[in-house]
């Protein structure tokens, strides 16, 4: 095994791991909607919903740094260059991830001072964590690019997968520059962020995850790299297309001109086109290989992938991306609902499909299966899609009550927030909550067996480069 | 997949690489644009002096939504701020707002959490005049709100309440003052029909 391929099992073990972490605080943030006065003036709402969807964006970054120093050797045929430095930037990772979590945790918020920002919170939503561990990211962003840069350089390879690959690392660097400034005008705040957020999070890292498909594609599958290559084109073609301009959805209401309106509207609503690419394209597969397998888990995962993001991001975003109804669902809990969904379908997914595949590999397992994988695979999606469903409720309530009959003022919102719909769909969230946990012990207790127990059935070995 | 560009990835591969820079010049473009547009003082976004004067959200017939309105003078803290002294202490509003993480309970512009209200016309709630004022025995607005934020807990309204950040004097007023120019901004109608009863 090549060093960056163990360095690889590490990033994706720190990630679930915190994947965990995150359920946690996701259950915790929730509990809030339920018990108003927990640990009020203790450990607030916020602080909890801060972990949460920051733990979120670093083991997610975990899980494809993982992907990608698994796949990378494989690709070339030879170590990764700098892998020693790349060791060193993952300790740097973890202490940095901890520290900001106990600094998160206990000194939660700081004086109206610069000296906050640096080293406490920098109180913009996903990227709260300090400035000091903001450049931390950044520099460990740059090793990896060194290492993926330099490794093909020095293997004299580069296939389109790769290319791709090197291009969008481009992007991931620069639209973390946006985590630093505090600019007072909160339209301008607004304008830079969701470069940061929609583009870099449903924009490089889309084009990032595919890459990493790709990849996984090739050896779950034994699918062509042509077709591959030409699929992860034409699904660039379409993200770029729609998602550059679809940028506008989220410029209606800051303080931006009009004209977003129109541009915003149309070129989001064609997003969902390359997703349902996807889903054609699994759906074919799957009739193509009668869902057979030596990986069943990563097969039925890369499907969940497919279809979850179509739902979740295409069917769920599609329905309050037009202007004239997001002016009535913006900033509810049906964007909760979507963000769940979506997420969920575009990365959560993909990660887990990746991670049966390296544990596969890694063990040396030529038929992973079992009764395990199964029931964390339904506890899982179906815990998403009762949270999603609950949101959605509660969401739906708030657009009533509160965006459309009450004009959006403190009033208006106690109302919607005291409504029976909202609340039951709080309730709801809580419980599929759970369910959702469930699956993810289950998921870890099958990821840590997989491959070693004796789930070694049958052997259905795809042959290499047919 | 049979015709001739089918599965030949070169053909795709430029389609996306034209694609990609036909969408970002045009998006840069559009960016100068609505930089300009949403600059203090552009447009759609009010100078910070703005909060020297009064600001009001109001139907538009013309339009089809509420457009804020800046009246004449109506002085924040009974002070006239100069341009200098008002990107101030807006400026110390929004850091309070960033160090104090604000926005994971509340939503700007609809943008955050939901946990607590929409603060993009809050200056503007009629629950300051009907609840707080009379809450905190305060004469002004600014004042029941200045007092609110710097002691939240201690005036709560339903079974969900805003917990004590350690707001000082000086921090509340910037905050104040930062709701009230915020509230002048052009939102394109969000939310709509704030304070009133929806338009036929
Ligand atoms: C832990 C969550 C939380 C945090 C953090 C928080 N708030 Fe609140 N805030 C609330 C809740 C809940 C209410 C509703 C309180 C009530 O109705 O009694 C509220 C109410 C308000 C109101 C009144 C809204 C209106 O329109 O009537 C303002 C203004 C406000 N908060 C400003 C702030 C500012 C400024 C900050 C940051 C310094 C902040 N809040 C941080 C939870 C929070
Ligand atoms: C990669 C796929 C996607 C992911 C991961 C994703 C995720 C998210 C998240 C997390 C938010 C909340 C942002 C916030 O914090 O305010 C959001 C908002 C939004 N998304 Fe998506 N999304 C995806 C694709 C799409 C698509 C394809 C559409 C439309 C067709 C869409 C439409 C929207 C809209 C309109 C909002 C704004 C909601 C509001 O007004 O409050 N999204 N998305
Ligand atoms: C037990 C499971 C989970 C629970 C109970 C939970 C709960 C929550 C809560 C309460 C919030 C705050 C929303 C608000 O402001 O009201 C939140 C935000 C968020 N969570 Fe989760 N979460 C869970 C799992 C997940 C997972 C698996 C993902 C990713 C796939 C995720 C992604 C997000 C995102 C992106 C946000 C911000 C979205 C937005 O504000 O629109 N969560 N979550
Ligand atoms: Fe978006």
């Amino acid at each position: 095994m090549y060093q960056s391929q163990k360095l690889a099992i590490k990033y994706l073990v720190v990630a679930f791991a915190l994947f965990g972490v995150m359920i946690a605080a996701g259950l915790l943030t929730a509990a809030y909607y339920l018990q108003p006065r927990l640990l009020f003036n203790t450990l607030d709402f916020s602080t909890a919903k801060i972990l949460h969807i920051n733990t979120l964006v670093v083991w997610n970054l975990m899980g494809f740094f993982g992907a990608v120093y698994w796949f990378l050797p494989q690709e070339v045929e030879r170590e990764v260059v700098g892998i020693r430095l790349a060791n060193v930037m993952f300790w740097v990772f973890c202490a940095a991830f901890l520290t900001v979590a106990a600094v998160f945790a206990v000194v939660q918020t700081g004086p109206s001072a610069e000296s906050t920002l640096w080293l406490i919170n920098q109180g913009r939503k996903y990227v709260e964590a300090p400035r000091w561990a903001a450049l931390g990211i950044l520099a460990i962003v740059a090793v990896f690019m060194f290492n993926i840069i330099a490794t093909a350089v020095k293997a004299r390879r580069l296939s389109g997968v790769l290319g791709v690959l090197i291009v969008d690392l481009v992007p991931l660097f620069v639209l973390y520059l946006d985590a630093f400034p505090s600019e007072t005008n909160m339209a301008k705040d607004m304008y830079w962020w969701w470069w940061l957020v929609h583009l870099w999070v449903e924009g490089t890292w889309e084009v990032l995850i595919a890459c990493i498909m790709a990849w996984t594609l090739m050896r779950l599958l034994n699918t062509s790299r042509r077709i591959v290559e030409t699929w992860l084109y034409i699904d660039i073609g379409l993200v770029m297309g729609s998602g550059i301009l679809g940028l506008g959805h989220h410029y209606y209401w800051i303080g931006t001109p009009k004209y977003w309106f129109a541009l915003g509207g149309f070129f989001s609503a064609l997003e969902p086109l390359p997703l349902i690419g996807m889903v054609v394209h699994a759906i074919y597969d799957a009739g193509v290989h009668r869902m057979h397998c030596s990986n069943r888990p990563a097969l039925y995962w890369m499907f969940a992938e497919a279809f979850g993001n179509f739902f979740g991001a295409g069917v769920f975003g599609f329905m309050m991306t037009l202007p004239q109804i997001n002016l009535f669902t913006h900033g509810t809990q049906w964007t909760a609902s979507h963000g769940h969904f979506a997420w969920w379908g575009a990365y959560v997914c993909g990660l887990i499909s990746i991670f049966y595949v390296v544990l596969a590999e890694a063990r040396g397992a030529r038929q992973i299966d079992g009764p395990l994988w199964k029931w964390s695979f339904a506890l899982l999606n179906l815990g998403i899609i009762g949270m999603a469903g609950g949101l959605l409720i509660a969401g739906m309530a708030q657009t009533f009550h509160e965006r459309a009959l009450g004009g959006s003022t403190l009033q208006s919102f106690i109302t919607a927030q005291a409504s029976s719909w909202f609340v039951e769909g709080m309730w709801m969230r809580m419980a599929f909550g759970v369910m959702f946990a469930i699956g993810y012990v289950l998921l870890v207790v099958d990821l840590v067996r997989v491959g070693r127990m004796a789930s070694v059935v049958e052997l259905r070995i795809p042959e290499v480069g047919a | 997949m049979s015709n001739s560009h089918g599965a030949d990835p070169a053909f795709w591969r430029a389609g996306a690489i034209s694609a990609t820079v036909v969408m970002l010049v045009i998006l840069g473009l559009l960016s100068v644009n609505s930089l300009t547009v949403i600059t203090a003082g552009g447009s759609h976004v009010p100078p910070y002096t703005a909060i020297n004067q009064q600001i009001l959200y109001r139907y538009d017939p013309v339009k089809g939504y509420d457009m804020p309105v800046i009246g004449g003078e109506d002085l924040l803290f009974g002070r006239r701020y100069d341009p200098e002294q008002a990107r101030a202490l807006v400026t110390r509003g929004k850091l309070v707002i960033q160090t104090k993480a604000c926005i994971d309970c509340h939503t700007f512009f609809g943008i955050g959490a939901y946990f607590a209200p929409d603060l993009t016309k809050s200056w503007l709630d009629p629950a300051w005049d009907q609840l707080w004022m009379p809450m905190t025995g305060s004469k002004t607005r600014e004042e029941a709100m200045v007092k609110f934020l710097i002691h939240p807990d201690r005036y709560p309204t339903w079974s969900r309440q805003m917990p004590d950040l350690h707001l000082t004097q000086q921090d509340a007023e910037g905050v104040v003052a930062y709701l009230k120019w915020m509230s002048a901004i052009n939102t394109n109608g969000f939310p709509a029909n704030f304070g009133h009863a929806p338009q036929p």
